[in-house]
């Protein structure tokens, strides 16, 4: 498959988020490891390829653009602001115990498109972009939202110990459940002996007495009523066309009437998309579809997918990201919402390379 | 001439000798003891190449030796698809050894790798980092800590000495290999969850790129596997 085809239809996908205001920005390939490791984790470390710099360090190729996007407007961005890139990330697929007889693309061509705004429009203006550039495709939209299920967790009448656990292990679903089953049931009353080892490591003997006191304090909680564990699995199950979905959500603010905000917004959101032109019947909205992407969005998600392709990545994919955007933000003292996505100009190719319809 | 590759050195190098010797094959030393160059008795078309354990694998996945003896551990460690590259046909019964995950003794809320998630999580908010694990293992282990969702965490090499990691400030847990735990206790360290991440021993591979497939299956037939 030609290089040049898929750079061409970036391209395209580039002039049209363009024509959406965008600035078109050039982020560096080679990108500090640090700032990269301590967002994503070590689970970064099997996916980017790391190299070593004499004077700079560790190195990372790029693995996605959206965190020097937010440092670059962080350092230097007016408000609001729209920014596109088009360019290669780098990343390493590490095979488990039998190598793929097609490995995929290690190199391959992502187009973006980052919004940072107060807008209450944002997410519908980000979602309608990608929706109206994709349409020819005839993709599958999904969409979820973190922020709802956040809500809900919230809502659990628990400790703020357990609730901050929780929270914490959202996107890690089997850790989730686990925990959750644990705060159902009650507490084991635990001991601590002292192992007569002599104290080594920089954790420090305060460190361990508050954690033994904070289990101490939890061990006499009362467990969490079963209709909680029930509303919560049921919130984490909805799966319908959005106005299906939409209506059960309805249903569930009687029960948790925390998520109402939520649901409002996703109700304003909807209807944003219909404004615009979207058959919001056809998008699927799947309430934990933000626990599958990645740990920073924190509010709607979305994507697209090919049917009939389902070892695939989806050729679209975004979401919003306040939290990762205000940690990014910290050293300047700045913090602004942020909503956006990517495109993946080589799986358009595959599929015909047919884009742009309303948005051309 | 199929080539057999076994590891040059000390016990390991005698454990495989006397594994051979007992199937009717007798692989030693050619001259001296310096010397690494092999001599096979009982087997013609056998050539004895003795290696480094640690490179094995690769000489396996490269097809430059027929047959190897290494550690399970440095089969998955160091060939990633391994099963792709080499087939296991026998486990030799010595050389065992676990990777464990080993924490401070001195930690008596941490009994589980569930206490060890939390610790982690702890540790990073309250110093500002993520909690460092000390090994050379680095794939075993973040596919094993990615599988059981423990995040938080981040790997610093150490290629030997490991356990001593902790008590330089270093590390705060170590993921290595034991086989009596005698190491660990002398660095105050404790052995956490139940089950290593893998139980290995030295194991008899055979390359499936090296070709002389006939040949290899007549050896392998005649130490009776």
């Amino acid at each position: 498959m030609s290089k040049r085809e898929k750079q061409a239809i970036g391209q395209q996908i580039l002039a049209a988020f363009r024509a959406a205001g965008a600035q078109e920005v050039a982020p560096d390939i080679l990108l500090e490891a640090e700032t990269l490791l301590d967002l994503y984790g070590e689970d970064i470390r099997a996916r980017a390829y790391v190299t070593q710099d004499p004077i700079r360090g560790e190195m990372m190729l790029r693995p996605d653009f959206t965190v020097p996007v937010v440092q670059m407007h962080m350092a230097n961005g007016a408000e609001p602001a729209r920014y596109c890139y088009l360019g290669e990330v780098f990343r390493k697929q590490d095979h488990g115990e039998t190598r793929p007889e097609h490995p995929r693309d290690n190199e391959y061509l992502q187009a973006g498109f980052e919004l940072f705004a107060r807008d209450p429009e944002a997410d519908a203006e980000v979602f309608a972009l990608f929706h109206d550039i994709l349409a020819p495709l005839n993709l599958q939209a999904s969409m979820g939202d973190m922020d709802l299920l956040m809500d809900a967790v919230r809502a659990l009448p628990l400790s703020g110990a357990r609730r901050a656990a929780l929270l914490h292990h959202i996107w890690r679903p089997r850790r989730f459940a686990r925990l959750l089953a644990r705060f159902a049931t009650p507490a084991e009353a635990r001991s601590f002996p002292e192992s007569g080892a002599p104290w080594t490591g920089l954790r420090s003997p305060a460190e361990m007495q508050a954690r033994i006191d904070r289990l101490r304090g939890d061990a006499a909680e009362a467990p969490l009523a079963p209709q909680w564990v029930e509303r919560l699995e049921r919130l984490f199950a909805i799966g319908a066309p959005a106005p299906e979905a939409l209506r059960q959500l309805r249903e569930l603010v009687a029960e948790i009437p925390d998520i109402a905000e939520a649901v409002d917004r996703l109700e304003r959101n909807l209807a944003a998309l219909a404004a615009r032109g979207i058959d919001v019947g056809a998008v699927h909205f799947d309430a934990s579809h933000g626990r599958h992407t990645m740990e920073y969005y924190d509010g709607m998600t979305f994507s697209f997918a090919a049917a009939g392709h389902e070892d695939w990545p989806p050729v679209a994919s975004g979401g919003r990201y306040d939290a990762l955007a205000a940690v990014l933000g910290q050293a300047q003292g700045r913090s602004i919402p942020a909503v956006g996505g990517i495109i993946r100009p080589g799986l358009v190719h595959e599929l015909g390379g047919q884009i742009l319809g309303k948005a051309a | 001439m199929i080539r057999l590759g076994v590891p040059s050195k000390g016990r390991l190098m005698e454990q495989c000798f006397d594994w051979f010797a007992a199937r009717g094959v007798r692989l030693s030393r050619a001259g001296s003891d310096r010397e690494y160059a092999g001599r096979v008795d009982g087997a013609e078309n056998v050539a004895l190449v003795l290696l480094s354990a640690g490179e094995i694998p690769r000489e396996l996945m490269a097809g430059r030796i027929h047959l190897g003896v290494t550690g399970t551990d440095l089969i998955r460690e160091k060939l990633a698809g391994w099963r792709s590259h080499v087939e296991e046909l026998a486990p030799m019964g010595f050389g065992h050894a676990d990777l464990i995950l080993a924490v401070p003794a001195c930690w008596s809320d941490c009994d589980s790798l569930d206490d060890f998630a939390t610790i982690a999580r702890d540790f990073r908010a309250e110093h500002g980092f993520r909690l460092r694990i000390a090994t050379k293992y680095h794939r075993l282990v973040r596919a094993w800590l990615s599988a059981e969702e423990v995040a938080d965490y981040q790997l610093v090499d150490s290629q030997g000495a490991t356990e001593g990691t902790v008590a330089n400030l270093t590390a705060e847990a170590i993921a290595d290999i034991t086989s009596s735990g005698e190491t660990l206790r002398a660095n105050h360290l404790k052995i956490i969850g139940e089950e290593p991440l893998l139980r290995s021993q030295a194991t008899l591979l055979r390359s499936l790129s090296a070709g002389d497939e006939t040949e290899v299956r007549d050896f392998v037939a005649r130490i009776g596997l």
